[in-house]
């Protein structure tokens, strides 16, 4: 039965619920609402909650276990013979749940009947052919251990299914019952009801850690398993990146230094160019600029940060690189190879950043209590040195915490650098070349055709790993110092 | 005032103090006064300057996306040309031969000589025979009555006419040879060949890599749409419920903490963590079908809870607590109050605020790229409702990538189009925003 239809039954048992708590409870306040403690709304309600947040809680935890267990027994029937050299347990798994997808497809086109899917005896020729015939996507040739678990996966997970949907059936009716029993006058409902929401809404706020938590495991798990195949010490210290797909293990340098020199490389750049140009533009719209200029002008720059990071991605690849490469390129200065370069992505960037930058100052600097500022210029200093002397060293800690926020941001950035900075790993000063970063190589790791337990798509996860350990590090002290200022004039 | 220092002799030396008469060090206080100013200016034109490069570059690259260039002919085939050319071995190869004929009578009829046989035309249009073959099998009605055809050029055909391809670079190819250009040509006068909108670009599925010309975003659009509909079907609700918690309910306690520096540190985890979250859990570890815009709106949904909480909490503090008092004072509980008085009167807020993090989550392209919406080419519209949350798709952002990052630089222009489209799309959103928040904010 399929999952929307189980929640649509259980959805309804709950409206029917809702309103059979109605009925039933005008009936024991004999039709009159003062004999009751609470609204009658908060009765169905009552009937409801009851019905249906169990048997979908239940339905849930149901949905994740279920194919945990079922790859479990399955992977076991897999014999080790069975997984060729070149491949690995992972690879022949997805191939078993391919075939049974497509079984299902065949079974549902009629190319094949129900016969053939469920006989262990089945020819794994005929089978294959069939479910080629039926458009699924089979890799190559069904082998009979493959076969075998996809038809013993198919069986458990239909019959999964099938008591999962009867469990939860009967749980919502359970349910129901429990909570038309309480459907009398004098049962307090709104307090039941009222302590039922809260927990809902507790458990809303809770994803937040849930995320978190996903975040941590699925990194840290992922990374762990990656530093068993390649060595820690290798990952951190090495000074040359060259994954190689087409040898499996051994032959591939995966150093994180030269990606972490990029990624520092370009945000540097990219913190050059809005440093300055957005600080200058948070001082004279906090200080110089009249109401009128200021709210044209503040906005549009604000504009900067909305558009997607995609099109100032496109914007580095077809627009800077060509125009940089037609200046310092081989017609112009030498000093320039091709359009994706660190100086590309790093000007493409800052400019991203100048809205983070100016924001976020203009906010601290209007913070600063008005009272500085008349003490300076009570004492015959100018706007200019007002400003430098008093306002900015008050606002300095504000200013340092929104350039770190724009720094964590400028490392985080992905499809700039992904579009502008070149696709080569290297260890260099000059800004006219190509380098790589942190999240780029995330990104081609990932989306190759590598297989996961390699390790050249694992060591995605320890970058991603080291990416969140410095980025959230970069949050956490950038917060730590705006909170810390902000008490100063509160 | 004495007068003791004027019967000193020497004449009064004036001082140089005059209000009026700056000295050196109060007109370099002023010059740099007016430098700082001059830099804090210079620094907004700077940032405009940009927004202003990058629109006109956005423009000027992408409006050509959503015209074509097509060969505008008129054909006939008669029902005993169809039944032959049904009849022969090579079916659209026999229309091809009869649409060469077509061509070749209207110039001629026009009076322009020029040379051309079967390659030249395959150059230029593709196949066109399977096109005509299609249109003749659906609609035999059509059969002895002149129809009009507008048959899409090759992307060389269009490079030529837009500069791209120039006469003097082109070096003799299977795509394209000098002859074909003097056949472009006399097209051209012969208003054969003309510019039309490309309604394919808006309506229509990615091609492969080897037609630019057919490319389009619609499918893409589709995939954006479930997207955000997954999306806006699960932050709302949750986002709204958390932040009536965190802001209404929570005790001051270690739990709460928890949650509130769990949200402000999602709020600045770069975007491509969250792919890698999406790729771990719902791929990996759930088996949800990869490139499905059910696990990209998840995962986007993660993103954005945190801006919609963010929001959401600001606008649930703007309400004063004399309405809450008030409720409270006539008998409502806490729960009462905060659903039918606080809640309602938030609610402009909370949609602004989650139409800015819906805008957002429209155009976030890192996640989707780890969840394997990229390299998926999106060759269709999804089958039905259901299918369009579980098959594979693009989205807009994936799309301009995939485009961007196609060999084939008669891609690019689609991205750009592509991104046209797509800040469409957030202006309104944005614009809708702008419009709630006018006409409902209210100030207290």
């Amino acid at each position: 039965m399929p999952i929307l239809w189980l929640f649509l039954i259980v959805s309804g048992i709950a409206i029917a619920g809702y309103y059979l708590g109605l009925t039933r409870v005008m009936r024991s306040a004999g039709g009159d609402r003062r004999h009751m403690h609470s609204l009658p709304s908060y009765y169905g309600g009552n009937v409801a909650i009851k019905a249906a947040v169990p048997a979908l809680l239940l339905m849930l935890v149901w949905l994740l276990v279920q194919p945990m267990i079922v790859n479990n027994s399955v992977s076991a029937l897999i014999p080790d013979s069975a997984i060729a050299d070149s491949s690995s347990r992972g690879l022949v798994l997805s191939e078993v749940r391919r075939a049974a997808d497509g079984m299902d497809r065949a079974l549902a086109q009629g190319t094949m009947d129900a016969n053939m899917a469920n006989n262990p005896q089945a020819d794994p020729d005929e089978v294959t052919s069939r479910l080629q015939d039926a458009g699924a996507i089979v890799t190559s040739q069904i082998t009979q251990p493959v076969l075998n678990a996809a038809q013993s996966y198919r069986m458990q997970n239909q019959r999964g299914n099938q008591f999962m949907s009867g469990v939860v059936i009967v749980l919502a009716l359970l349910g129901a019952l429990w909570g038309l029993r309480g459907a009398q006058a004098d049962f307090r409902a709104r307090n039941v009801v009222e302590a039922a929401v809260k927990m809902l809404l507790i458990g809303a706020a809770s994803i937040a850690i849930l995320t978190t938590l996903g975040i941590v495991l699925s990194l840290v798990f992922n990374t762990i398993e990656f530093f068993r195949l390649y060595p820690a010490s290798d990952f951190f210290f090495g000074t040359n990146w060259a994954p190689s797909f087409s040898g499996r293990g051994g032959s591939s340098d995966l150093g994180v230094l030269p990606l972490l020199w990029g990624t520092f490389y370009i945000s540097l750049v990219a913190l050059a160019v809005a440093i300055p140009i957005g600080l200058f533009a948070a001082v004279y719209l906090s200080e110089y600029a009249s109401n009128s200029v200021r709210s044209v002008a503040k906005p549009l720059l604000e504009v900067l940060a909305g558009i997607p990071t995609i099109v100032y991605g496109l914007f580095a690849l077809l627009t800077v690189g060509p125009l940089l490469v037609s200046v310092f390129g081989r017609d112009g200065l030498g000093i320039m190879q091709a359009g994706t370069a660190v100086i590309t992505a790093g000007l493409v960037m800052g400019v991203m950043l100048i809205p983070f930058v100016s924001s976020l100052s203009d906010d601290i600097i209007n913070a600063v209590p008005q009272a500085m500022r008349d003490g300076s210029y009570g004492l015959g200093a100018t706007k200019s040195e007002t400003i430098r002397q008093v306002v900015l060293p008050a606002a300095l800690p504000g200013i340092v915490g929104a350039i770190l926020l724009a720094a964590s941001r400028a490392i985080g950035e992905t499809m700039i650098v992904v579009l502008g900075a070149g696709a080569a790993a290297r260890l260099s000063l000059n800004p006219f070349d190509a380098m790589t970063t942190v999240t780029a190589k995330i990104v081609s790791q990932l989306t190759g055709d590598a297989d996961f337990a390699s390790p050249e798509a694992l060591v995605a996860f320890a970058l991603g790993m080291t990416l969140f350990v410095i980025t959230l590090a970069l949050n956490v002290f950038a917060l730590y110092i705006v909170r810390k200022y902000r008490e100063q004039y509160d | 005032m004495s007068d003791a220092s004027l019967s000193s002799g020497a004449a009064p030396k004036p001082r140089g103090k005059s209000l009026l008469v700056q000295d050196a060090r109060t007109r370099k206080r002023n010059a740099a006064e007016k430098r700082f100013r001059a830099y804090g200016m210079t620094a907004i034109l700077i940032g405009l300057f940009f927004l202003v490069v990058l629109a006109v570059s956005i423009i000027r690259s992408g409006v050509p996306a959503f015209t074509q260039t097509v060969v505008d002919v008129d054909f006939t085939l008669t029902q005993e040309q169809f039944t032959a050319a049904e009849g022969e071995l090579f079916k659209t190869k026999a229309y091809e031969g009869l649409l060469i004929e077509q061509i070749r009578d209207t110039l001629e009829a026009r009076g322009l000589e020029v040379a051309f046989d079967a390659g030249a035309i395959e150059r230029l249009l593709g196949k066109p025979g399977g096109t005509l073959r299609e249109h003749y099998r659906a609609n035999e009605q059509d059969l002895g009555s002149p129809v009009n055809f507008k048959l899409a050029a090759a992307s060389r055909v269009d490079g030529y006419l837009t500069g791209r391809v120039t006469r003097e670079a082109l070096q003799d190819s299977r795509f394209m040879q000098a002859s074909d250009l003097d056949l472009i040509d006399a097209l051209v006068s012969a208003d054969i060949i003309t510019r039309a909108f490309n309604w394919n670009f808006i309506t229509g599925a990615d091609s492969g890599v080897d037609n630019p010309g057919g490319a389009g975003i619609g499918a893409s659009v589709i995939g954006s749409f479930f997207m955000m509909l997954v999306v806006l079907a699960l932050s709302l609700p949750i986002g709204v419920a958390a932040s009536i918690y965190l802001e209404e309910f929570a005790p001051q306690n270690r739990f709460t903490d928890l949650i509130e520096v769990n949200i402000s540190n999602l709020a600045a985890v770069p975007s491509i963590v969250f792919g890698i979250l999406g790729l771990a859990v719902f791929i990996q570890f759930m088996h949800l079908p990869q490139s499905a815009p059910l696990v990209g709106g998840l995962v986007l949904t993660l993103m954005t809870l945190p801006t919609i909480i963010i929001s959401t909490r600001a606008s649930l503090k703007s309400v004063p607590p004399s309405i809450r008092d008030a409720a409270l004072g006539v008998g409502a509980s806490k729960m009462q109050a905060v659903f039918h008085h606080v809640l309602p009167l938030a609610m402009p807020g909370i949609l602004t605020g989650t139409i800015i993090g819906l805008a957002q989550a429209l155009g976030e392209t890192a996640p989707l790229l780890l969840i394997g919406m990229v390299g998926f080419v999106a060759r269709g519209y999804p089958d039905g409702v259901l299918a369009g949350f579980t098959e594979p798709n693009s989205a807009m952002p994936a799309q301009i990538y995939t485009w961007a990052a196609r060999a084939d630089a008669s891609f690019y222009e689609k991205a750009w189009g592509g991104i046209i489209i797509l800040l469409i799309f957030l202006l309104t959103m944005n614009i809708i925003a702008i419009i709630l928040r006018r006409r409902f904010e209210r100030r207290w």
